[in-house]
């Protein structure tokens, strides 16, 4: 097979400054890099070509700098960090809009604990995730017949939250979300908008409702809904465009009307 | 944890074969150890695009059926997949699809809200089920979802960032366990399951460059063949005829494009270097459609692949002289490119820059799936017409308990895989033969009782190979290294091949293992050191290249995606065979057997989808049912 030919000449020169730090809880350094780029190329091939030839721009042997990174292409969430103080993924970070001469800063998520480098712990998301109960309460694998019957604009609408890849983007630009490295405060602190965005998603699912109430009692308590502080950076920052800002709306109005239910039952 | 008694099974690899596997297995009582080197929710399925088939009502009315799915997928794959498991498969299908939707699968609907369906590549009926252009993605979350909840009972226990570094065996050579390595500690220790799932994918990185994830190397296959389990037909590599060159990878241009009514074509004239807008209908040259007037652009992926190869290659009308062809779907108009195909046609604009509604793609074959993978066997009903449920030797390896699902499983799909059928493997794989799993699990005395000494020797043997590892001295780079060995089995063992080259393909990976005996690493400390992963597993690449080029060079014939141009006709005679490869441990290389296929249901025919020879003059274009 033959490799397609590669778009010409135009390679140049990028000079990076990444934020590094060796384990968690140490101090971290910036340490520069200069690397010659092949258009269209992405953040990732850069750091990539670090990993193969470790050296600063100032001659010197360094290790790797430590990154996560999966699918590439945008879908899987791995590659997030904050680039030239915008929190991204950096597959879907081309080169080619960096001006040559600039410096390009690198650095891990500040919501997370680092574990090195660029490598954060995004744990915590996923544990809101088992908070909420973000599932439809499935009897088996076994064969049942379908699931619900469902309208073209009620699927275009779970849809779109359901392409949520976990990344934390909304979570690295909300000024209500902190960095919590401990696992017993995570419950009492903003579980933040992609997890109550799901829990939406959930809610509209005509199984999934099922555990509406239980859904909403999470969020109405301490770090639920009510934390929001009205910034909107996620929906800004979020990369598949999910509508964030209305799903913790939703959410919110649900959790209302089943306080004034409960008011009136009694219960 | 009570539930199962003292018996647990380990499933490595947290995609769509092993979560459905996890579910099952711990559905069935047993408790579930999930080892995955990433979170599970980033696995390698969320770049599955375009749907999943199942033969469907609106199909069946028009004469479709499960056995019409079982028959395209044997011919797609020409002949060299077992029949029964993939009758099975075909016949598990429309539930696999119900259940999806019951666990809320967000798939596209009719205005009725009906499940919409789309056309796919080797069928001439709608039978493919989709979610936008992200189907793997939302079906993997859909597992994940459900995995999560059986966790939060306590019924899974998932470690993730931690690697698969080989199966533990007893005396008698029976898998008893793992040994893994925490990849933020990097601590070594060993884990004792009465049932091993091998559920680690491809491995798209032995290529280079392909559509797949970064952690698709195939090395855990590898291991697990350098223990002793064989590995079947691994020469069989899908080579996708729609995705992206980049940098960094091939990003993959989804086959639903074509089946939505996208057109492959390039200018009739040599140079033509006029804007593909400025080109009238005339003078372009739908060549999938001319060549074949019954399939059109949804030929298997391996006609394709060779015919865009031909194009570009052989006739020099590549866009541009160089090796591109258009995928137009300008005239498909943009709301309904945005509804279908959302995912795929914001990937082309995000690392391409431009609007697939607007102008049409650029595209170019990229190596995308592997049909090879560990030998397994399976029990066939007396008819052949599908498998045993709960069979306790369900895609067992020839290692008894030791199992592999997915992609990491040879079965299915032949030599050459229709598209939509992968994501129908891995559930299939999971939910069907996991029961098999738990019940062989379940009859073994309890690895907890045996002992520690097979654990501790296989834990030790880890531990050394990384010490030398991070000891070596040498000059060598592991990422050239890899990035050579990328290079050469792109060259020689993909859409082309020929023995004289395959021959010197051996002998440049065996000087790329004399020269990685000779590494140096850049990190060597102990704290998440992913340069140290890397190079372990380029050792272990190389060691699964070996086989796969091998097998190439023994199967002297062209099936499927395996082209040779020295043998260009399939042989039924002799290789109407699996490729078995055992690893020879005196030599490091491959000893090659072929086992003979049985083809008890459909009897082989000439694989052709009416190709009309030379036929520039026809135009008569696919017209699929409704």
């Amino acid at each position: 097979m033959v490799a397609p030919k590669s778009p010409a000449a135009g390679r140049r020169t990028l000079r990076l400054a990444i934020r590094r730090q060796e384990s968690p809880g140490v101090k971290s350094r910036w340490e520069r890099f200069e690397v010659e780029v092949e258009p269209g190329s992405n953040l990732i091939s850069v750091l990539q070509g670090i990993a193969g030839r470790p050296t600063t721009a100032a001659g010197e042997k360094t290790t790797p700098v430590a990154f996560d990174c999966g699918c590439l292409e945008e879908v899987c969430g791995s590659c997030t960090m904050v680039v030239n103080g915008k929190v991204r993924q950096a597959c879907s970070c081309l080169v080619d809009q960096f001006v040559e001469g600039d410096e390009i800063t690198v650095e891990p998520m500040t919501k997370f604990p680092v574990v090195r480098d660029l490598c954060v712990d995004r744990s915590r998301l996923f544990d809101g995730l088992k908070r909420v109960k973000a599932w439809v309460p499935l009897d088996g694998t076994y064969h049942l017949g379908g699931g619900p019957k469902e309208s073209p604009q009620d699927q275009e609408t779970r849809y779109a939250l359901a392409t949520c890849m976990s990344c934390g983007c909304c979570l690295e630009a909300c000024p209500q979300y902190k960095v919590e490295p401990d696992a017993t405060t995570w419950a009492k602190e903003f579980v933040g908008a992609a997890v109550i965005s799901q829990a939406r998603l959930f809610n509209m699912h005509g199984t999934g409702q099922v555990l509406k109430g239980e859904r909403l009692e999470v969020l109405s308590g301490r770090g639920g809904v009510n934390d929001c502080g009205n910034a909107q950076n996620c929906v800004q920052v979020c990369p598949k465009e999910i509508p964030l800002t209305e799903s913790i709306a939703a959410v919110g109005r649900q959790a209302t009307v089943q306080a004034v239910k409960r008011f009136f039952s009694g219960r | 944890m009570a539930a199962g008694g003292r018996h647990r099974v380990i499933v490595v690899g947290g995609g769509l074969a092993g979560l459905s596997a996890t579910l099952r297995i711990s559905e069935a009582g047993l408790p579930v150890d999930l080892f995955s080197i990433v979170p599970v929710k980033r696995s390698h399925s969320v770049c599955a695009q375009g749907g999943i088939n199942a033969c469907n009502e609106i199909a069946r009315q028009q004469g479709y059926s499960e056995h019409e799915h079982f028959d395209e997928s044997i011919y797609g794959g020409d002949f060299l997949a077992h029949q029964p498991p993939v009758y099975e498969m075909a016949h598990w299908a429309p539930r696999i699809i119900d259940l999806l939707d019951r666990m809320g699968v967000p798939f596209n609907r009719t205005s009725e809200g009906q499940r919409d369906l789309r056309l796919f590549g080797g069928s001439l009926y709608k039978r493919t089920h989709f979610a936008g252009a992200t189907t793997g993605q939302q079906l993997l979350y859909a597992f994940d979802e459900q995995v999560r909840r059986v966790e939060v009972e306590g019924k899974v226990t998932k470690h993730e960032y931690w690697e698969f570094l080989g199966p533990v065996l007893d005396d008698r050579r029976r898998c008893i366990g793992i040994v893994a390595q925490d990849l933020r500690t990097m601590q070594i220790r060993a884990f004792r399951a009465d049932a091993v799932v091998m559920a680690t994918g491809g491995c798209g990185l032995v290529f280079g460059k392909s559509t797949n994830s970064v952690m698709c190397t195939g090395a855990a296959a590898s291991r697990c063949y350098q223990a002793g389990a064989f590995y079947a037909n691994g020469e069989f590599i899908q080579v996708h005829p729609t995705a992206i060159p980049g940098a960094d990878k091939l990003r993959l241009m989804s086959e639903s494009a074509r089946g939505e009514g996208g057109r492959v074509w390039v200018p009739r004239r040599k140079g033509d270097a006029r804007d593909p807008r400025q080109i009238p209908d005339a003078e372009r040259y739908y060549f999938l459609e001319e060549r074949y007037p019954k399939y059109g652009n949804i030929v298997p992926r391996d006609i394709a692949t060779r015919e865009i190869f031909s194009i570009c290659v052989h006739d020099g009308l590549g866009v541009g002289g160089g090796n591109m062809v258009y995928l137009d779907l300008t005239h498909l108009g943009r709301a309904y490119l945005e509804r279908k195909l959302g995912g795929i046609i914001e990937i082309y604009r995000k690392f391409v820059g431009e609007d697939p509604a607007e102008l049409p793609m650029k595209i170019f074959p990229g190596v995308h799936y592997s049909m090879g993978g560990l030998w397994t066997t399976y029990t066939a009903k007396p008819d052949s017409k599908g498998l045993v449920h709960g069979a306790p030797n369900s895609m067992m390896t020839n290692i008894e308990g030791l199992y592999a699902f997915g992609e990491a499983n040879y079965q299915y799909h032949g030599a050459n895989r229709l598209g939509a059928n992968a994501l129908l493997s891995c559930i299939f794989d999971g939910l069907f033969c996991g029961a098999g799993v738990a019940n062989a699990a379940r009859e073994r005395t309890p690895a907890v009782e045996a002992p520690a000494t097979h654990f501790d020797a296989a834990t030790k043997r880890a531990e050394e190979r990384m010490k030398s590892l991070l000891a070596a001295s040498g000059t060598e780079n592991p990422y050239a290294i890899g990035k050579e060995l990328g290079d050469e089995m792109t060259a020689a063992s993909t859409v082309v091949k020929s023995g004289p080259r395959l021959e010197q393909s051996l002998a440049t990976i065996a000087s790329l293992r004399e020269r990685y005996a000779r590494i140096r690493l850049s990190d060597t400390g102990m704290w998440t050191n992913q340069t140290l992963a890397h190079a372990r597993a380029v050792g272990d690449m190389l060691v699964l290249a070996e086989a796969i080029a091998r097998g190439g060079l023994e199967r002297k014939e062209s099936r499927g995606s395996h082209y040779r141009t020295d043998f260009t006709e399939r042989n039924d005679d002799k290789f109407l065979a699996t490729t078995v490869a055992a690893y020879d441990p005196t030599t490091g290389g491959s000893r090659i057997t072929f086992e003979r296929v049985e083809c008890p249901l459909v009897e082989p025919r000439k694989r052709t989808y009416g190709k009309v020879e030379g036929g520039a003059t026809a135009k008569a274009v696919a017209s699929p049912h409704a």
